[in-house]
């Protein structure tokens, strides 16, 4: 297999409902990571987006052709990713395993949501549409549903009464916020950094136990990264990034993951394949944007993925050694439920946080020191999809 | 290659409040909800069998934000049943209010009912859903 490089990266602030489209979104995300890349639209061999739900956001289907001609892109291959919340995830790792082995040198992948347009009510019907239609929705499962009895599994299984839970959830969403609030790109920029304890516990039930401040927003925004040759990355820039791990994992129904639950299975096959690949452990990891879709899911990735024992992770958050300085820095760009979840471009956003951290760029107050291994974690659905990425600084 | 079970024979016996699963040929285990591989084996050699409908609840939440066009079911619990016979389902669990539910359901007894989702505009027709009581 070839080296894969990161070459350019490029997100729009997430956000609450607004008025651009989703293409137009992916076309300013696509001219950032153009910028940064120094690259030009005739560079580009393919085009792959992940994209959810245009079709009920926006009635648009096929966003991605549209979006390649748009940025001037003519004729390439383009192609949509759908795998719920890991969708521009799935795009990133199958155009870095396309130019690994040699398929293409040039791909941009990412993807964009508008997923704030459709208010929260439709918004709420589709993500349940990522449950089973057949077996899960008729009980009226919404996605934080999903997560609300995992966590009160938690609770259970690992004895920590939902009480003392419920604060060490908190403790992750402040955390989060801390990170979103001075985050330009963030939704929750500016807002919810004096987030307390008291706020969150007080604040209204969703699914029992997450209250609102435990959830992420519904978002609308869009990534975009550019993934080259280890040949073109040598002649572009003496700094690359190099994607270094990926891997892929898919489940079914919830109730056929029981072996595993709380515990998402599809993690630890993931995590596995791309932990192999890097070379790498756990431990050797700096930083990871993970998928903190819902405070417990925080909770329960970074068990998971190694990095806590199971049942500590919640200790961990209240001790800081999730945070920046401690064993490892969990979402410090505010993650999913500060920097915003517009689902088809979370992955992309994901992997541009971690860019940026290795190249040093981050916002200050959000730059993990010294940073040389980074790794994403997008799940789709009900752990449906699990998507992992290792990320290295090349120089 | 027929397929097994399929979910309108699955729904259609729920609305009689049976409880249809597989069970396995080759290595005894039993798949609910259906599907056309054994869930431990992967194996084709899967029969139709009625489950008891009886299970203890291992989870559940209390849901307060409804999706479009089921507010007024909202609010109500879904907990997920470990069977009698060991799979896990997703149902609905009446007959204690959603407001005061606490982690002392885990663990109940429990039997199963159902009710039926009427469809909306994305969902292809009807689907029956367990509903479950304490026992």
């Amino acid at each position: 297999m070839r080296k894969v490089a990161v070459l350019g990266v490029g997100v729009t602030k997430f956000t609450g409902a607004q008025e651009k489209t989703g293409v137009e979104l992916f076309a300013e995300a696509a001219g950032d990571a153009f910028l940064d890349a120094r690259m030009k639209p005739k560079d580009i061999q393919a085009l792959f987006i992940g994209n959810v739900l245009g079709d009920f956001s926006e009635g648009q289907g096929m966003p991605q052709c549209l979006a390649a001609e748009n940025i001037g892109c003519f004729n390439i291959p383009a192609n949509r990713y759908e795998g719920a919340c890991a969708s521009g995830s799935m795009a990133i790792r199958d155009a870095f395993l396309l130019i690994a082995n040699g398929a293409y040198d040039v791909i941009m992948a990412g993807g964009l949501e508008r997923a704030a347009t459709m208010g929260t009510p439709l918004a709420t019907r589709t993500f349940a549409m990522f449950s089973d239609a057949r077996y899960e929705y008729p009980a009226g499962i919404t996605f934080p549903a999903v997560f609300a009895l995992l966590a009160h599994l938690y609770s259970d299984k690992y004895k920590i009464p939902v009480d003392r839970l419920r604060e060490q959830m908190a403790r992750v969403s402040i955390q989060a916020c801390k990170h979103g609030s001075v985050n330009p790109k963030a939704q929750f920029f500016g807002k919810y950094g004096d987030l307390t304890i008291d706020k969150v516990l007080k604040a209204f039930v969703v699914a029992s136990p997450l209250g609102l401040h435990d959830c992420c927003p519904f978002s609308d925004g869009a990534s975009s990264v550019i993934l080259v040759s280890e040949d073109i990355a040598k002649r572009m820039t003496d700094k690359p990034i190099w994607i270094t791990g990926a891997g892929q994992a898919s489940s079914g129904t919830l109730s056929n993951q029981k072996a595993y639950l709380p515990r998402i299975y599809a993690r630890e096959v993931a995590s596995k394949q791309a932990y192999a690949m890097a070379g790498i452990k756990p431990d050797d990891v700096d930083l990871i944007e993970l998928h903190d879709c819902f405070s417990i899911a925080s909770i329960i990735a970074s068990e998971s993925l190694g990095f806590f024992d199971y049942g500590k992770a919640g200790e961990a958050w209240e001790k800081g050694q999730a945070d920046i300085g401690g064993k490892i820095a969990i979402c410090p760009s505010g993650g999913l439920k500060a920097k915003g979840h517009p689902i088809g471009a979370t992955g992309g956003g994901q992997v541009y946080e971690v860019v940026k951290q290795l190249r040093g760029e981050a916002i200050p107050a959000n730059q993990v020191p010294n940073a040389k291994i980074g790794m994403t974690d997008t799940l789709g659905g009900e752990g449906g999809t699990l998507v992992n990425l290792i990320l290295e600084k090349g120089y | 290659m027929n397929y097994p079970l399929t979910f309108k024979q699955y729904s259609d016996a729920l609305k009689e409040d049976r409880l249809m699963g597989l069970k396995c040929k080759v290595c005894g285990s039993i798949t609910v909800p259906p599907k056309m591989a054994c869930r431990n084996c992967a194996s084709f050699e899967i029969e139709p069998m009625a489950m008891k409908g009886t299970g203890k609840i291992r989870t559940y939440t209390s849901v307060f934000v409804p999706s479009e066009g089921r507010e007024t079911e909202c609010p109500y619990i879904i907990a997920m049943v470990e069977l009698d016979e060991g799979p896990w389902i997703m149902g609905n669990l009446k007959g204690v209010t959603p407001a005061s539910a606490g982690l002392d359901v885990i663990g109940k007894s429990v039997k199963m009912g159902h009710e039926v989702f009427p469809g909306d505009k994305y969902s292809a027709g009807e689907g029956a859903r367990p509903v479950f009581t304490i026992v």
